[in-house]
């Protein structure tokens, strides 16, 4: 599995995509520092772009990935290869180069910029972390996505459907469900909705860095509880665990069975 | 001669009572004087107690005469929980440099560790209060000074605490440079006019670090209030003065920066707003100028409530709140004019510093939030920016005549 992660990792670190990922981030990130002269706010502005940008290129990327690189999967299973391995390996391959150039792309100029030196960088890091747990997330589900579809149309098709369902079809949804039952509880309702979207989550997670101040501002006994205590940061990194893991299980799952 | 005899009767009346000005009375545990109340029953008009230090236990003391009392080393005075510590009758009495703990707790009477009662220019100074009910009590009194004092309660609910420095029918008074902490009110001005609170730091209180009531003509400048329940609350009252002051850190569900309530013909100017959960919360109040404030990092920096009219906000700073302004109606009778909206995504084509397009500070969500608190847990999503977006374009819930017409492009500093 390492020999294949290796493989794939630097193929795609040759390859021009990655460079152009990496080189747009870099860029994003000289060019809101440049325009901002503030920290905070540019994290903030970040925050908005990696909600919505790196599950987008997650998708489509880890769906790209895998049919391009489709004749070469045959080939290596044509070898005495556990399948879980290949199908692992090739899907961390693409996860890590796209977190990597999501970390360096972003790193860099926020670095020069005296990110040590402010105390933003807890905020930063936590953008960070939340990022790479959104490719490893996006990745998983294109991966899935495209082992269950030969045909490459509608592969692409499902992956940008499921990234618009996610980033705003369900939030939309989500609202007026809301705003329907507002006359009943909704404290729980409102964070098991959140849960059940990693682009919430992650949303929800830098949220509670950022305008505590404001979500404070709801009075609900659980809701206080979440947001007040560590104990929501906790459970939301559980919970980005959790979804991570179980895409990939289902990797796995399907590799085992799939007639090639 | 009798006319030399009457001369010289009034030069000794005039020797004695210049005697008796200059007399000083010292209170120390091993002196001939040990108690404070013995002391002023000895003591005459206009004569100087000095109190060396050590503990002394006792409660209900009375000063009936102008006296000045001034404590060496912090001597303590333990009201051992009995009452009342130090009650003040009469005009011209200083008080200085003593530390008094346990004041009485009582549902009845509000015991207090110093009282002020229908007194004229009263100096209260460098007093430390501990474990008390109510601290600095100011009744029908006027033209008084309080300064440098610490109260430092130690309070846990609002029914069974009392305010550190309380005014009720008393005008003219200074309160400056005190640290109030951990009681129910931090200073609480009722009935009260024509006061002056500066560079006072309140903080960690129960319900608000000031609090004024029915107190008209007043001004508070330069204080810190930071950490309390609810931050200050300005009720009822008219032409009040908020200057430079910084208002921080009061979270949660019924936290305010300041909270408004039937206040008319205010200035606030100059004040800082840092993260609080509201930052100024406003019902009922009308023709009110806020100018070079700045808010920043709030949850809400400006909440209206409803029946605000005829306000006007000029040339503040609305640095990275999570809403600007929340209005729960349609109608909008207030003027916002040159602030600068770090939310604003102009442009400013002619380069005179104003952007071209007006900004909208209302965003459609802050009415959702209004309607259902829970979506709160949806800000910053994308589909709320689209819907703000929309609602931006065409307004419909919002009021569409509320918006700045000249935001500006650059921060501004003064």
């Amino acid at each position: 599995m390492l020999k294949i992660l290796k493989y794939s990792f630097f193929d795609l670190m040759r390859s021009r995509w990655s460079y152009v990922y990496f080189a747009f981030y870099l860029l994003l990130g000289i060019v809101l520092l440049f325009l901002n002269n503030d920290l905070s706010k540019a994290v903030i502005t970040l925050m908005n772009v990696i909600i919505v940008l790196v599950p987008l290129i997650g998708t489509i990327f880890g769906v790209m990935y895998f049919y391009n690189s489709k004749e070469f999967t045959e080939l290596l299973l044509a070898q005495p290869l556990k399948r879980s391995s290949i199908f692992l390996g090739q899907y961390l391959g693409v996860a890590l180069s796209l977190s990597m150039s999501l970390i360096l792309g972003l790193g860099l100029p926020f670095v020069f910029y005296g990110l040590f030196k402010s105390n933003t960088i807890w905020d930063f890091s936590l953008l960070l972390i939340t990022g790479t747990f959104l490719t490893l997330i996006f990745t998983a589900l294109a991966f899935n996505i495209a082992l269950s579809n030969e045909n490459k149309i509608k592969g692409f098709g499902y992956a940008i459907l499921l990234w618009l369902f996610l980033a705003i079809i369900y939030d939309g949804i989500f609202l007026m469900t809301l705003v329907l039952f507002e006359d009943y509880p909704l404290d729980k309702l409102s964070l098991i909705g959140t849960m059940l979207n990693p682009i919430d989550l992650s949303r929800t997670l830098i949220l509670l860095k950022l305008d505590i101040s404001a979500l404070l501002g709801y009075t609900g006994a659980i809701f206080k509880q979440f947001f007040g205590t560590s104990f929501g940061l906790i459970i939301s990194f559980i919970m980005l665990i959790v979804w991570v893991v179980l895409p990939v299980l289902r990797i796995v799952f399907k590799a085992k069975k799939k007639d090639f | 001669m009798k006319c030399f005899l009457q001369h010289s009767v009034f030069l000794i009346l005039v020797f004695t009572s210049y005697i008796g000005f200059s007399q000083t009375i010292n209170v120390c545990e091993d002196c001939s004087i040990s108690s404070i109340k013995s002391a002023i029953k000895q003591a005459k008009n206009y004569d100087t107690i000095v109190i060396k230090k050590g503990t002394y236990k006792e409660y209900n003391i009375v000063i009936d005469k102008p006296l000045t009392i001034i404590g060496k080393n912090y001597p303590v005075i333990d009201g051992e929980l009995k009452g009342e510590v130090i009650t003040i009758i009469s005009n011209n009495v200083t008080v200085d440099g003593l530390f008094v703990i346990n004041v009485g707790t009582s549902y009845t009477e509000d015991y207090a560790a110093i009282r002020v009662r229908r007194s004229k220019h009263f100096v209260i100074k460098n007093i430390v209060l501990e474990k008390l009910f109510f601290g600095i009590y100011i009744e029908k009194s006027s033209y008084g000074k309080i300064y440098h004092n610490k109260i430092i309660g130690d309070a846990i609910e609002e029914y069974n605490s009392g305010n550190g420095i309380q005014l009720w029918y008393s005008n003219h008074i200074e309160i400056e440079h005190n640290y109030v902490e951990h009681v129910r009110d931090g200073i609480y001005l009722e009935f009260s006019d024509d006061c002056l609170i500066k560079n006072n730091v309140s903080a960690e209180n129960l319900r608000y670090g000031l609090h004024f009531m029915f107190s008209n003509d007043d001004v508070y400048q330069d204080n810190t209030f930071e950490n309390n329940g609810a931050g200050v609350a300005v009720m009822f009252s008219k032409k009040i003065k908020m200057l430079n002051n910084i208002f921080k850190e009061n979270w949660g569900t019924a936290s305010y920066g300041m909270l408004l309530k039937e206040i008319n013909d205010a200035e606030i100017i100059g004040n800082t707003f840092e993260e609080n959960t509201i930052g100024i919360n406003i019902e009922g109040s009308n023709r009110i100028t806020y100018k070079n404030n700045n808010f920043t990092n709030n949850g809400w920096a400006i909440k209206v409530r409803g029946a605000c009219y005829a306000n006007r906000f000029l040339e503040n700073n609305f640095l990275y709140n999570s809403f600007d302004i929340s209005y729960n109606s349609k109608v909008n009778d207030n003027v916002f004019d040159k602030n600068y909206w770090s939310n604003y995504t102009g442009y400013d084509l002619d380069k005179n510093g104003v952007g071209d397009i007006p900004y909208r500070p209302v965003k459609l969500f802050s009415y959702i939030v209004n309607r259902t608190p829970e979506t709160i847990i949806l800000l910053r999503s994308l589909f709320i920016d689209l819907i703000d977006f929309s609602e931006k374009v065409s307004p419909v819930f919002t009021p569409d005549n509320l918006m700045d017409n000249n935001p500006l492009i650059k921060k501004i500093t003064w």
